[in-house]
């Protein structure tokens, strides 16, 4: 992990995340331009490619909450930003890890931004603070999903298991 | 040890013989909805399928819904272009279940399933859109997807690596005073237990209160049991489900009721008490700031919305047009009405509500999402107050962040909509 780029509250929902207007807008490739597209400078930043890979957003409980789309992951994974959040809401976690978006849930994590975090055996340390806090693992029905490399390549191998349709 | 509505379904669906909280499974899928987003499921359907050898054929056309309702007519070339990528699609695969841009079978995806009759007790429904808690409602375990979770249900017909969600019991009791109603209890119900109160559970609803209450009243509740973070919310098929599905959405052949045994276990049981409730509010920016009408009546509002998949039904119309009988929406508030479905579009006409908005003062729009997720119909211009019978109020959700979404039934809309401010819509209320 790197460093706190930006610092959010709880209730952070897929429409700050990626607004409804931009829904027409679905593929993996594009939908990274509107990346917290309403907050503006953050945006900006991404854009100009400020923001290096790895860098870690946080965030206040319930990240995540309302619609189900997958915009809102893919547009995060664009980045390869790292959200860690004291916890996730169901729909944004299974689209998370459906698409391979890293993510750690630390339920008494504190952080400011520009703080460097580090991720060690179930630990995210704060280097900056010198704090430890505890992540929590995923149930392993998540786990599952997250070692075949996404959904995508885990139903794959479930289909071949099948016998072939005419 | 006895199970609840959702563990019953759950089980049979898995072909197992009992299921307890936190169990996985993988349940097969009666039903899979998808709207304008099926844009990207076929793209993820598509993917899985590279390299495979094997044909992307779904699974069972017969149990594929696609409805087009978020962008109604096409507000764009993207989406006009994605309508006609699914179009080709769903003629390929010869998917039934399709809803086009129409008057006669369009409509919003979470009012077309129930009055379609494509959910029945019993059935495990998926959706690629958070509001499919809305068809718990007639008691069966329907829940929000993402896209390639979708692809996924597409490919194999089964639901993977679910984790049966605990059971919230909520008991309901008493009557509703006049010109309240099920949208007021689920308001007060999320402002209790918060905007992730629920989160990864199920609620499960009860009560004298429940019985009464039409189908057209759980669907309401179901459909914002999402906005507390709950995965589903459910209401036991009963004799009004068996009514509804018989006699408005035209339902023959046998239907499976599930009920719960006596000692399934919970995990909390809530209880609510609607005698006294007053008309509730969802203030900006979170659906779990609700206050009483009282703390903000005199609100100034410029655009009233009546409609969504909340409360877009005959009933929010009957109401609506009840309340604005001989009176005029006040000057400086525009009002939109959008039926949620190119049926109840048609009730209303005939029933002479349509007439009544319009002579009223406000706008008829076609079926469809309309403003509800702020992407054409209705924006909101900077510091403008809207006051919707919709469902969410996150920051920007009609289409402007430096704009305020407040929540309400279609009693209050209605009312509000005469003053121009956030009425009371009980006699002598202010
Ligand atoms: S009416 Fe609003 S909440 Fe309902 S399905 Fe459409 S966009 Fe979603």
């Amino acid at each position: 992990m790197g460093k706190v780029v930006l610092k959010l509250g709880k209730d952070i929902s897929t429409d700050d995340i990626y607004p409804g207007r931009f829904m027409a807008t679905v593929l993996p490739t594009e939908t990274p331009q509107f990346c917290f597209h309403d907050r503006t400078e953050f945006n900006a930043q991404l854009k100009a490619g400020a923001i290096p890979a790895g860098s870690v957003v946080v965030a206040d409980e319930n990240f995540g909450c309302g619609s189900s789309r997958e915009q809102a992951v893919s547009t995060i994974r664009g980045h390869e930003l790292v959200i860690v959040a004291r916890s996730i809401a169901r729909i944004f976690l299974q689209n998370a890890i459906n698409l391979g978006l890293s993510l750690v849930i630390c339920p008494t994590i504190e952080a400011e931004v520009g703080d460097e975090l580090e991720l060690a055996s179930g630990k995210v340390r704060n280097r900056t603070s010198g704090r430890e806090f505890d992540a929590v693992p995923l149930p392993p029905a998540r786990q599952a999903i997250v070692d075949a490399g996404g959904l995508i390549p885990y139903t794959r191998k479930k289909l071949l298991e099948l016998p072939a349709r005419s | 040890m006895g199970m609840t509505v959702v563990e019953k379904i759950l089980a049979r669906a898995a072909g197992v013989p009992a299921v307890r909280a936190l169990d996985i499974v993988e349940p097969r899928v009666d039903l899979a909805m998808s709207h304008e987003n099926a844009a990207l499921v076929i793209n993820q359907f598509n993917e899985i399928h590279q390299g495979t050898g094997r044909e992307p054929k779904p699974w069972d056309p017969d149990r594929i819904a696609v409805i087009f309702d978020h962008r109604v007519p096409a507000e764009g070339p993207k989406t006009a272009t994605n309508q006609k990528l699914i179009r080709g699609f769903v003629a390929r695969h010869g998917i039934a279940k399709f809803h086009d841009i129409r008057g006669d079978l369009g409509g919003i995806c979470h009012q077309i399933l129930p009055e379609r009759g494509y959910v029945r007790p019993g059935f495990v429904v998926v959706g690629t859109d958070s509001h499919t808690t809305s068809h718990g409602a007639l008691g069966c375990f329907a829940f929000g997807i993402g896209a390639t979770e979708m692809a996924s249900v597409w490919t194999l017909g089964v639901a993977l690596n679910i984790e049966v969600p605990p059971t919230i019991k909520v008991v309901v009791s008493g009557r509703f005073q006049e010109h309240v109603g099920p949208k007021d209890l689920i308001l007060h119900l999320i402002g209790r237990l918060t905007a992730q109160g629920a989160n990864f559970r199920v609620l499960e609803f009860h009560g004298d209160t429940i019985a009464a209450m039409s189908t057209s009243g759980r669907l309401t509740i179901c459909n914002m049991s999402v906005e507390a973070g709950a995965t589903g919310g459910l209401v036991p098929a009963d004799a009004e489900t068996e009514r509804y599905l018989r006699q408005e959405a035209g339902v023959t052949g046998p239907l499976a009721p599930v009920r719960p045994d006596a000692d399934a276990v919970y995990e909390r049981v809530v209880e609510v008490d609607v005698s006294r409730l007053e008309p509730q509010i969802a203030c900006p920016h979170t659906v779990d700031n609700v206050k009483p009408i009282g703390e903000v009546a005199g609100k100034a509002v410029q655009q009233i919305v009546i409609g969504s998949c909340t409360n877009g039904r005959l009933d929010d119309l009957e109401i609506a047009a009840g309340i604005l009988r001989g009176k005029q929406v006040a000057p400086g508030t525009r009002m939109l009405v959008f039926p949620a479905s190119g049926r109840i579009y048609s009730q209303a006409l005939e029933a002479g509500y349509l007439q009544e908005f319009m002579r009223a003062g406000a706008v008829v729009m076609n079926s469809g999402c309309g403003p509800c997720l702020g992407i054409h119909q209705g924006a909101l211009g900077d510091e403008e107050v809207a006051l919707a019978t919709t469902n969410r109020n996150f920051k920007g959700r009609m289409g402007n962040p430096k704009s305020e979404v407040y929540l309400c039934s279609s009693a209050v809309a209605a009312a509000s909509a005469i003053t121009g401010v956030i009425t009371d819509p009980r006699a002598g209320g202010r």
